[in-house]
This record gives C-alpha cells, structure tokens and sequence, in this order.
C-alpha cells in the first residue's frame, strides 16, 4: 500500500518527460522546416543566372523580361524581414512564370536542353518552396496545437513554449491574376 | 502552384485554382457558397486530409476536411514495428510447429526442430537486412540516374520535403506496365520505385500524387511490414510447397519411416504437418492482406495531405487503371507494395478479406470528394 503514491509519482514524471521532449521535439522540427525553406531560396537565386544566361541570346526583343527577373532576384536577395522578403519572392515568382511564358513562345529554345532542363530545376525549386512552406506551417500547426491544449499547455507555460507565427503572404498575393483568354 | 483545394465553382461547375475568390470562367464568387464538393453530406473519407499551408483560400471558401494531425503517423509507424515484431514473433511458433511437426512426419522432431531454427534464422535476418534490396531485384528495379530521370528525381525531392522525410532513393522499373512502390525499414533508408510506363503517360501533378502516396507508406513505416511479410510470407509458402511436394527430406525420411516401424504416432504428426502446411500460408495470405487495405485508404489521404490536390492522385490512379498495372516479376508475395494490385483488379464486389487493395474507383471517388468534385452517380 505505501508504494501506492511512489508509483503514482513515477507515472507523473514519465509522462511529464514524455510531454516535454515532444514540445522540445517539436519546436526543433519547426526550426528545421524553416531551414529547409532558405535552402530552397538560395537554390532558385543560384539556377536563375544560368538560366538568363542560356536564354539571353535567343532572346534578343525580350530583354525587359529579362531585366525584371534580374531585379527581382536582386530585390529577393536583398529584402529584409520575413514580410518584404515574403512580398519579393512572390514577385520574383510572377517575372519567372512570364519568363517562361516568353520561353513558350520561341520552338528553337524549347527546344533546347539547356533550357529544357533548367526549367524543369527551376519548377522543381519552386514546389520544393511551396512543399517547404507548407511542411513549415504544418509544423507550426502540431506545435500550436500541443502547447495550447490541456494537458500539455501547462509544461508549455510554465517552460515558455512560445507560439510560432506561421508563414503566411501578403494580401495583396492573394488576388488571382486575370487571365485573358484572347 | 499546387496546393490548397481546389474549389468548385457554385455557377457553372469549373475547377478554380486553390485561394480564388471569383470563379475564372463566369466571374461568379466562389466565397460562401456550398459547391457540390462542400456540401455537408459529401463523403469524408477515413482520416481526410488536412488543409493548411502558405496559399490558404479563405476559411469559408475552404471544403472542410477532416484534418490528420502529423501525430497519426508516429503511431503508425509505432504500430507497424509492433506488427512486425509480432510477425517475426508469430513466424517463429510457425517455425516451431511445422519444424516439430515435419520432423515427427519423418520420425525425428529433433532434427526437424533444428534445421527450421537454423532456417528461421536465416530468413528473418535475410528479410530484415535485405528485403528491400530483394523485392527491388525481383522486379528489376534500377537506380535512376542520368537527365532522363531529373524530373522523377525532383518530384521525389518535393514530395519527400512536403512530407517531412529524407529524400529516399529513387529507382525506375523498364516496363509499359504502369505501377509505382516503396520499401525500407525506416524513412532514412527508404526507397521509391516506378515504371517507365507511368513515367511516360503521367503529368507531373498525377506523379506527385503516386510519389506523395508512396511516401506517406514510407513516413507511417508500412514499408517496413510490407516488406518482412513480403519475404517471409513468400519463403514460408514456399517451404511449405517444398514440404508438399515430398523434397524436402528427399527418400530418406520415407526408408525410415518404414523400417523403423512408425506407426501411429507417425501418421498423426504426418497428418498434422499436412495440415500445418497447407494452413499456414493461407494465415498469413489473409494477415498480409487484410492489414494493406487499410493501409491503402490512409496512404491516399495522406498523399492528398501532401500536395494538397487529390484530383492529381485520381487521376493518376484513373490512368492506371486504364493503362495496366502489370510489372516484371510480379508475384503473389508482393503484390500488397504496390500502389495498384499488379496481378488481380478489385472491384466493389471482391471479399475483403482477400483482397490486398480497395477497390480502385472507390479510391478514385475518396480522393475526389476530398477535392471537391462530387461522384458522378
């Protein structure tokens, strides 16, 4: 019978570890997710100058699509806080799928494997972005979701397990572009 | 992009990009209205998919969807070592049985009883450390390298990174069949194989739903179980083949048993051998299978979790279908890894207790209520 209330204490600590080390593991997943996302950027703004450079000579009347993807990628590099930088790479975003809608509309450069290839590296960095994002907020949602649900809430509190702010666009991104159909 | 559901739009019915606010074909708001796929009484499959992510449509514009939270998949994944664990553990009473028993047959359990320890050790070692490599080589599988191969390689990158796991190895199956599966023990040492036929008839969203579909297996550890049933259910059917066929012990157990004068004794452990035999393949058969339908139904929706575009999945397993699923090598121990049964179609009338998949135009219907188109009655 006297061993009742050290078992009953013995469960409480292993729970208690348990339920600390997942926020723990947690809150590190969400920092490595965010990682991952940067590793993606840097990516884009390393294929983007070969890309220019292989397209630029077919390209003779299209320099200002050009130019704009040159600027954007600059603006990208160089924005600071996760809002501007979240604003220039939507914009860098939009100058890439005009880029690649002029590419569409030159057979000798579709054509070419150089192109076709950075293209395909290109679209693939772009999903690994969203899928990064997207992995990120997951995450997010997990670690919110455990620290602010009973009875996990008070090892958060008492440990300061902060909130994550999830990664989100600017609202002006989230208007659809019109599409023409003529 | 691709992620976020696609909405339905109330007016004319077109598919709109995920986070539109105005149908693009009639301008009609997509905001509010209950489209045919967000109508209450549409279908939730077990376990839906969870919708989230950077180009959140507006809640209201949003077909609410059963969220899976990312816990699900560690107990998965717990629950597929407990399950191996108890197949490696279920096979060794087998081991006991049929080694005592086939050696009883014969007129010396103690030798029976050694040789199928010595062999139980053989293959549960071989199954754990080499099944995949096994199940990859039955069929043919090689690594895919080379710039024929890049997109495959990316979108396996992709998908890995929305599923939060290390990019497995990719490997390409030289076929028209069009099939896709994963093995390894763990996520780290994962591997995702597919056929050149799937590669040359699937569009890159249809790829991402097979790739994403193979690697929610990989993430909740099902390719772990897989893979040990696959080798061990395929050497236990095979060693009792050999048992049936009288190979095993070749002429001498018989000279024995005759001069030896076995008797009654023997001929009930003959007959309880016969039945071991014939039994135990048959067990595990309906083991291996009734635990992979399940698995099949998660494995889609955690697919349409990670792209967040079902219709891609569907589509993809439409074109199967349609296209044949059948692969090199393909046999009865390994047809649950697949993404399609290679050897055999469901449909909606097949047992489910023999049966490895669902059905596939039930899986096809799952997936596109989830995208918000609803089934064509």
């Amino acid at each position: 019978m006297a061993y009742i209330p050290l078992v009953l204490l013995v469960a409480i600590l292993a729970w208690f570890v348990a339920a600390y080390n997942k926020l723990v593991r947690f809150r590190n997943q969400i920092k490595n997710a965010w990682h991952q996302i940067d590793v993606q950027l840097k990516r884009r703004y390393d294929l983007i100058p070969n890309l220019v450079e292989v397209v630029k000579d077919y390209m003779a009347y299209e320099q200002e699509t050009l130019t704009k993807v040159i600027e954007a990628r600059g603006a990208a590099l160089s924005a600071k806080g996760p809002a501007a930088q979240a604003k220039a790479e939507g914009l860098l975003t939009e100058t890439l799928k005009s880029l690649f809608a002029v590419v569409e509309k030159y057979p000798e450069l579709k054509a070419n494997q150089n192109v076709a290839s950075l293209q395909e590296e290109l679209t693939g960095t772009e999903n690994k972005i969203s899928f990064a994002r997207q992995f990120y907020n997951d995450s997010v949602m997990t670690y919110n979701n455990a620290i602010q649900s009973i009875p996990t809430n008070f090892i958060a509190s008492f440990f300061n397990f902060a909130q994550e702010a999830y990664f989100e666009i600017e609202p002006e991104s989230r208007a659809v572009p019109k599409a023409s159909l003529r | 992009m691709i992620s976020g559901i696609a909405p339905a739009c109330p007016g004319c019915g077109g598919i709109n990009r995920p986070g539109a606010d105005a149908c693009y074909l009639c301008g009609e708001p997509l905001g509010g209205h209950p489209g045919p796929g967000n109508h209450p009484s549409a279908p939730r499959p077990g376990g839906g998919a969870f919708v989230g992510g950077a180009s959140l449509p507006p809640a209201e514009a949003r077909p609410s969807l059963r969220p899976i939270p990312m816990l699900l998949f560690t107990e998965a994944a717990r629950h597929n070592v407990r399950l191996s664990v108890l197949l490696f553990v279920l096979l060794f009473v087998f081991f006991f049985l049929l080694g005592t028993a086939i050696g009883g047959a014969y007129g010396d359990p103690g030798t029976g009883l050694g040789l199928s320890f010595v062999l139980y050790a053989i293959l549960g070692t071989t199954a754990y450390f080499s099944g995949s490599a096994i199940v990859l080589s039955i069929h043919g599988a090689r690594e895919a390298g080379g710039e024929e191969h890049r997109q495959l390689r990316n979108v396996v990158e992709e998908m890995a990174i929305a599923a939060g796991v290390p990019p497995p190895k990719v490997y390409v199956i030289r076929t028209a069949g069009m099939n896709a599966f994963a093995a390894g023990r763990r996520p780290e040492e994962a591997c995702v194989a597919v056929t050149t036929g799937l590669l040359d008839r699937l569009n890159r969203e249809e790829l991402q739903g097979v790739i994403a579909h193979e690697l929610a297996h990989v993430k909740s550890r099902d390719t772990l179980y897989n893979v040990c049933a696959a080798v061990l259910v395929g050497a236990v059917a095979l060693l009792s083949d050999m048992f049936l066929r009288g190979t095993l012990w070749g002429r001498r157990g018989r000279t024995d048993g005759e001069s030896g004068g076995g008797g009654r004794g023997n001929a009930a452990f003959f007959v309880l051998a016969l039945l071991l035999a014939v039994l135990a393949p048959l067990a595990a058969k309906i083991l291996q299978m009734s635990i992979s339908r399940q698995r099949e139904y998660h494995a889609d929706a955690a697919a349409a979790g990670f792209t967040r575009n079902p219709l891609g999945l569907a589509s993809a397993l439409a074109k199967i279908t349609s296209g044949g699923p059948e692969v090199p090598g393909e046999n009865r121990g390994t047809q649950h890894l697949f993404i399609v049964n290679p050897l055999r179609v469901f449909d909606a009338d097949s047992s489910a207790l023999m049966s490895t998949h669902p059905p596939t135009e039930e899986r096809i219907k799952r997936l596109r209520a989830m995208g918000g188109v609803a089934a064509q009655e």
